[in-house]
């Protein structure tokens, strides 16, 4: 049976379209109205949805990203709470991935093996670990792979061509590349550079197999979306979402009523970017 | 346990092995944009440790700038009040910049240069390791930019003009808990963004591999010098060794020498702050468990949910909610024995130390003597103790002031 995850990047071949991977923290700003904005995502444009396991130290992380975990953290969120959220989301939506990103500390606290029955149970389609280099994933992505659900890597602009291969190796569900060498959120690589770094990657996997490929890190507008899905399959959006959630607290750091609505709004926008646009296509 | 694997031999000296594990400690925890760089790092240090002409230039550094080697002091005095072991000090203060931090500095920036790195950053804690830094950057002309947490430039200034002056810019951290850990945070961060001219100096036996081997071989001297002292003064090996531990290089530089010697003890002595039973300490072997931070796996403290908490001690150099992985590994092994010691016994330790020795230890090193103090009188008159006094105290004096009631 083929995996909700490669059925989902099918479906962009099929319509020639990019796809949009939208980032939330799970519990940002608050658990309720992070589970009720995440069940908006899929309705306002979302294919495929990151959903960010909050942690105290994200070191590879920026200022927006980083505050959207505390906040998080502040709000009671835990690892068992994010689990859970994603079991309710689906049971209203068997069709979106769930991909949970994160640092691997708080799954070493809840237990490898204990995390991956539990996320494959709740329906998580894959995991992306970011402090969990080629070198040291093998105690997750062994099991994770053995419950039906993929260690996604990641390849930077630092990975030159003698490392890409051992990325590659074993990699599952996609590639995701970091579009420049640096935190979340910050600058914006240039897109002739992604192309080709996305060229060399493709070229590459004639030989470890074809996965899809994924760009991250600086998108903020649906031109960005629509420019970069030229070249990827899909894009994701993580921090300008992050930023709009804080663009929507009141002082005291809580949800204003026009948080829902407003985020939902602009990753309706954002996919538009994946969406054919009769101007530029005459 | 995997020490007891057949490629491993039956000593506590040749760890770490090719991917940098201690034991299932240790390792290279890090995004992958780091992990090329780090590789980098691995193969230069490969590289440079074997070259005589590394090795030369380090040595001369370390005997001309630095003033190594470092005396071993008998502590009479401190041997008489306690009426039970002989006490030696390893006098690592009496270094230039005022403690060991130097011995890994001076290391790592040849390392740079030999690398053409061309921008230097460093986190620091307490501020010995920023300005050790600061200092060796000042020496060889680089750019030097320190992260530190916002708590511990409130709490360091002294620390943080020195490093001001040496030219190095400091860069406040207000992220987390505004402390050691966030300042590691925030320089990985930066190393992140700047990969192809800056190098990391880190300032302790921690981080992705290679680091805490690295560190470990620069301050190894430490303990090769005392162990060469006490057979010069005493014919023979010591008894006991102790040390302060935070990261834990200083205990690993004094320690290493001597793990394959069964008969040399080792007490490594952690901040149990206002008490291990408060949960306010940085005790991360006696009050932490396994996890992975700063790209090593190791012992932490932190909560059920795996979020690292906030560690807490009256010294700045051991307020932080981890340790070496090596450390996690010889704990674990039962080599050395980690113990604790208070914010109060530090600072008793401290004032009893200034009286009988004329010597301000740093709150650090006051924790390892507080370790001293409680095990020395029940010892023959025959056991040697060597302490590393691993710091001197001129940073700390505004802190123990506030802690015995007195303004400056």
């Amino acid at each position: 049976m083929k995996s909700r995850l490669d059925q989902r990047f099918q479906s962009f071949k099929e319509q020639k379209r990019g796809g949009l991977i939208t980032f939330i923290t799970a519990g940002d700003p608050d658990p309720d109205t992070s589970a009720r904005l995440l069940a908006r995502l899929p309705a306002a444009g979302a294919d495929i949805i990151e959903l960010g396991m909050p942690f105290s130290d994200p070191m590879a992380d920026g200022p927006a990203i980083q505050e959207s975990s505390l906040r998080a953290l502040k709000a009671g969120m835990t690892l068992r709470k994010t689990l859970k959220m994603v079991e309710d989301f689906r049971r209203n939506d068997q069709d979106t991935p769930i991909i949970l990103m994160g640092y691997f500390n708080p799954i070493m606290a809840f237990g490898v093996d204990a995390f991956i029955a539990e996320a494959a149970r709740v329906g998580v389609d894959g995991l992306i670990l970011v402090d969990l280099p080629p070198e040291e994933d093998r105690e997750v992505r062994e099991p994770a792979a053995a419950a039906g659900m993929a260690l996604i890597r990641l390849a930077t602009p630092t990975t030159d061509a003698g490392r890409l291969p051992r990325v590659l190796e074993n990699a599952a569900g996609f590639i995701y590349y970091v579009s420049i060498a640096g935190i979340t959120g910050t600058a914006q690589a240039k897109p002739e550079i992604i192309d080709e770094a996305l060229a060399a990657i493709r070229a590459a996997m004639h030989k470890t197999g074809n996965l899809p490929l994924a760009v991250g890190f600086g998108i903020k507008t649906a031109d960005d979306v629509r420019r970069f899905t030229q070249s990827a399959d899909a894009a994701v959006v993580g921090s300008a979402i992050v930023q709009e959630i804080k663009a929507h607290l009141d002082e005291e750091g809580r949800a204003k009523a026009t948080l829902l609505d407003a985020v939902t709004d602009f990753v309706h926008s954002l996919a538009m970017g994946t969406r054919p646009q009769a101007d530029d296509r005459s | 346990m995997t020490q007891d694997r057949a490629n491993r031999p039956n000593s506590f000296r040749t760890g770490p092995d090719d991917d940098g594990h201690f034991g299932r400690f240790g390792g290279r925890y890090v995004a992958e944009t780091l992990m090329p760089l780090i590789l980098d790092v691995e193969k230069a240090w490969a590289a440079a440790r074997i070259d005589p002409s590394f090795l030369e230039e380090m040595d001369d550094l370390l005997r001309h700038y630095v003033g190594r080697p470092s005396p071993l002091y008998y502590a009479e005095r401190l041997t008489e009040h306690l009426g039970g072991a002989k006490i030696y000090m390893k006098r690592d203060e009496l270094n230039h910049t005022g403690a060991h931090k130097i011995n890994h500095a001076i290391g790592q920036i040849l390392l740079a240069r030999r690398m053409g790195k061309t921008r230097i950053i460093a986190e620091t804690g307490a501020g010995q390791h920023g300005v050790a830094t600061a200092t060796v950057a000042a020496r060889f002309g680089l750019p030097c930019t320190v992260f530190m947490g916002a708590k511990d430039i409130e709490r360091q200034k002294p620390n943080v003009f020195r490093m001001r002056l040496l030219g190095a810019e400091v860069r406040p951290c207000h992220s987390g808990s505004a402390t050691l850990k966030d300042a590691m945070n925030e320089a990985l961060r930066d190393w992140v963004a700047h990969v192809e001219d800056t190098f990391y100096v880190i300032g302790t036996v921690a981080g992705p591999h290679p680091y805490p081997e690295m560190v470990r071989t620069f301050q190894s001297v430490m303990g090769h010098e005392a162990r060469e002292q006490i057979l010069d003064r005493e014919g023979r090996l010591p008894d006991s060794l102790v040390a302060c531990i935070g990261g834990g290089s200083n205990a690993i530089g004094l320690f290493h020498a001597f793990l394959d010697d069964p008969d040399v003890a080792a007490y490594a002595v952690e901040a149990a702050g206002k008490g291990l039973e408060t949960g306010e300490h940085a005790a991360a072997i006696a009050g932490g468990k396994p996890g992975v931070l700063h790209g090593n796996r190791t012992y932490l403290l932190q909560d059920d949910d795996g979020q690292i908490t906030e560690a807490h001690s009256i010294s700045a150099g051991l307020d932080y909610p981890g340790i070496g992985p090596e450390h996690a590994w010889l704990s674990e092994s039962g080599r050395v024995s980690y113990v604790s010691a208070t914010d109060q016994e530090a600072l008793d330790a401290f004032q009893l130390c200034a009286r009988l020795e004329g010597i301000l230890p740093a709150l650090e090193p006051s924790h390892a003597l507080a370790h001293v103090i409680r095990m020395a009188p029940d010892l023959p008159k025959d056991h040697l103790i060597i302490m590393n006094m691993c710091g001197r105290g001129d940073k700390d004096i505004f802190t123990i002031a506030d802690a015995l009631g007195v303004e400056l």
